[in-house]
């Protein structure tokens, strides 16, 4: 599988105006890109006809420190057809980026996800909540140093030693 | 959990008119536990007498960390709990989970397997577009649609159960193809449901598309434009009714899609009444495809033999020393995908259900990401409540065929 046509020419053209690095995988073709830069690259993408962010999410590279996180874009134009996605890396300490929702209106709930699940803030967000998790929950869980919970499970003879120490949910 | 959170307006007063903070408009809870919000959906609500103001979703009461579980799970086993994801939807994600493994690794699908997923995806598709009839209908106050809907779904289920041995959460999508062959009374139960379906949609129609009760509460109720479903992200029926041709089934065709012909229903209104209308469409439509797949089924395996990746036929165990040490290494420390990143989307019946996956090169997923199509739809009701009724609220909620075990992941 090769990319398409119209794709490299908006590529391309991406290229040229912002200095990304481009890589293709399967077809797919992905661009790598500084997180300052994002704003600029969204308004130039609505107007390249991508007029629909389709997802918005992270990856978390853990113990690697430089850079911790890659967000990714996925954009989507209907006009034409294409898709294009957009990889920002973003380091472990202090990790921002600045915010689309106001380019893409329903990036609002993506960024509050990934605050929400990653710890990374959304710089200049109108309303950045906790959006899945619980309000006074701590941490960050989709991060890869953030374990995996589970429950013990509860027998006759160890019940009440487990129900003691067991956070939420007695009985 | 003695404590009880207090949540004063102070904490929102960004997100509701400075009205609410004088106190001359009343805030309300509907939900987490309303029947009209088909899960547990709490929206926030602004009022001034019966109007909404404002409207603040909140989502989260389901959030079960599907991602976070299937990363530790290896790549079989994580497929388990896609079906959990969208509950109407099961094969459609069992079909999206599978495009994305198989795009990773490069895997093929025999041409049966292939038309088989057709035919199953659009039955759910029937099936979850049923259920959203049924329970849209009764927030209407139009009791009998419920049950009729739900009559017609066990039909579905049964096809569902006679494959897979389960009724809903099937898992019979896997990567390389499918679980195993369709039983033989699989393609009369099929047909069967091809015959009756076409004139039980007739029956909703003479019910409720001229229905004026039904017109009364839909007409022009929740309009969306095209450019606002687009900046939303909004997809499927919903994007479809506001005069956007965008079906990743036509547009994107995946596992043989473009084979077949028909029809992506759209309208130009945008309301309430207009996705009514496209679904019921879509319905039609969905059983052509399956007409059309079915009497062209072809024959042959169901299952990828690329052994890596599928494990190989029960009965070739006996025989073959390599088969058993295909299956013992399949069920014992899972397959090696190799390094990469790749995006792949179906159209679910609420709109593009998409997956990005991405692999360290190891025998379960580094990252899974569910763009679930729900999320996104929902995200647009602060605009479509603006100013309507809480009655046309229940309306709206409706329209947009929210599941919360969807929009939560």
């Amino acid at each position: 599988m090769s990319m398409d046509k119209k794709l490299q020419a908006i590529v391309e053209k991406l290229e040229k105006e912002f200095g990304v690095t481009v890589s293709e995988y399967r077809g797919d073709a992905s661009l790598v890109l500084p997180a300052e830069k994002i704003v600029e690259v969204c308004q130039r993408m609505q107007s390249l006809g991508f007029e629909m962010l389709s997802a918005l999410t992270a990856v978390d590279y853990w113990p690697e420190e430089q850079p911790r996180f890659h967000v990714i874009y996925e954009f989507t134009s209907v006009s034409q057809q294409l898709r294009l996605e957009i990889r920002v890396p973003v380091p472990g300490i202090n990790p921002t980026v600045p915010t689309v929702s106001s380019i893409y209106r329903n990036a609002n709930w993506r960024e509050r996800e990934l605050w929400d699940m990653f710890g990374i803030k959304a710089q200049g967000h109108p309303d950045l909540r906790r959006i899945l998790m619980p309000a006074d929950w701590e941490g960050h869980p989709l991060r890869k140093d953030y374990p995996l919970g589970y429950e013990e499970p509860q027998f006759t003879f160890n019940y009440d030693e487990i129900n003691l120490r067991k956070p939420y949910a007695k009985n | 959990m003695s404590d009880i959170q207090e949540v004063s307006v102070d904490d929102l007063k960004h997100l509701v008119s400075d009205r609410a903070v004088k106190g001359e408009t009343m805030l309300l809870n509907m939900g987490p536990q309303h029947p009209s919000t088909h899960g547990v959906l709490r929206l926030l609500l602004e009022l001034d007498g019966e109007t909404v103001i404002n409207c603040i979703p909140d989502i989260g009461f389901l959030h079960t960390g599907v991602e976070k579980n299937m990363e530790a799970k290896t790549y079989q086993k994580a497929e388990v709990m896609s079906d959990r994801l969208d509950y109407m939807n099961p094969v459609g994600n069992n079909l999206a989970y599978s495009m994305a493994v198989e795009k990773l690794v490069d895997l093929d699908v025999p041409a049966r397997a292939q038309a088989l997923r057709v035919i199953l995806a659009e039955l759910t598709r029937v099936q979850s577009h049923l259920v959203w009839l049924g329970t849209a209908a009764l927030d209407l106050a139009a009791m009998s649609m419920f049950l009729y809907c739900f009559r017609e779904r066990e039909y579905i289920l049964d096809v569902m159960e006679m494959c897979s041995g389960q009724r809903m959460m099937t898992t019979y999508i896997r990567p390389g193809g499918l679980w195993r062959d369709v039983p033989v009374e699989f393609e009369a139960a099929v047909r069967d449901i091809l015959k009756t379906f076409p004139k039980r949609i007739d029956q909703y129609e003479a019910l409720l598309t001229r229905n004026p009760l039904m017109l009364d509460r839909t007409l022009g109720i929740g309009k969306l434009t095209g450019e606002e479903c687009l900046n939303f992200g909004v997809t499927g029926p919903m994007l479809r009714a506001s005069g956007v041709k965008w079906d990743l089934r036509k547009t994107q065709p995946y596992t043989g899609y473009e084979q077949y012909d028909f029809d992506v229903p759209t309208r130009t209104e945008g309301d309430v009444y207009a996705r009514f209308l496209v679904r019921l469409e879509e319905m039609r439509q969905s059983l052509k495809i399956i007409g059309q797949a079915l009497d062209k089924l072809p024959l042959g395996a169901v299952r990828s033999n690329n052994y890596k990746y599928v494990p190989p036929p029960r009965s070739d165990i006996g025989v073959s020393m390599e088969a058993l040490i295909h299956h013992f290494k399949l069920w014992t420390e899972g397959f090696n995908v190799p390094k990469g990143s790749v995006y792949s989307a179906v159209e679910s019946p609420r709109g593009e259900l998409g997956v990005y996956l991405e692999s360290d090169g190891g025998p379960k997923p580094y990252r899974i990401h569910w763009r679930t199509p729900s999320f996104d739809n929902l995200q647009s009701i602060p605009l479509m409540a603006k100013g309507v009724l809480v009655a046309d609220l229940v309306a709206i909620i409706g329209s947009i065929d929210i599941v919360l075990g969807d929009v939560d992941r």
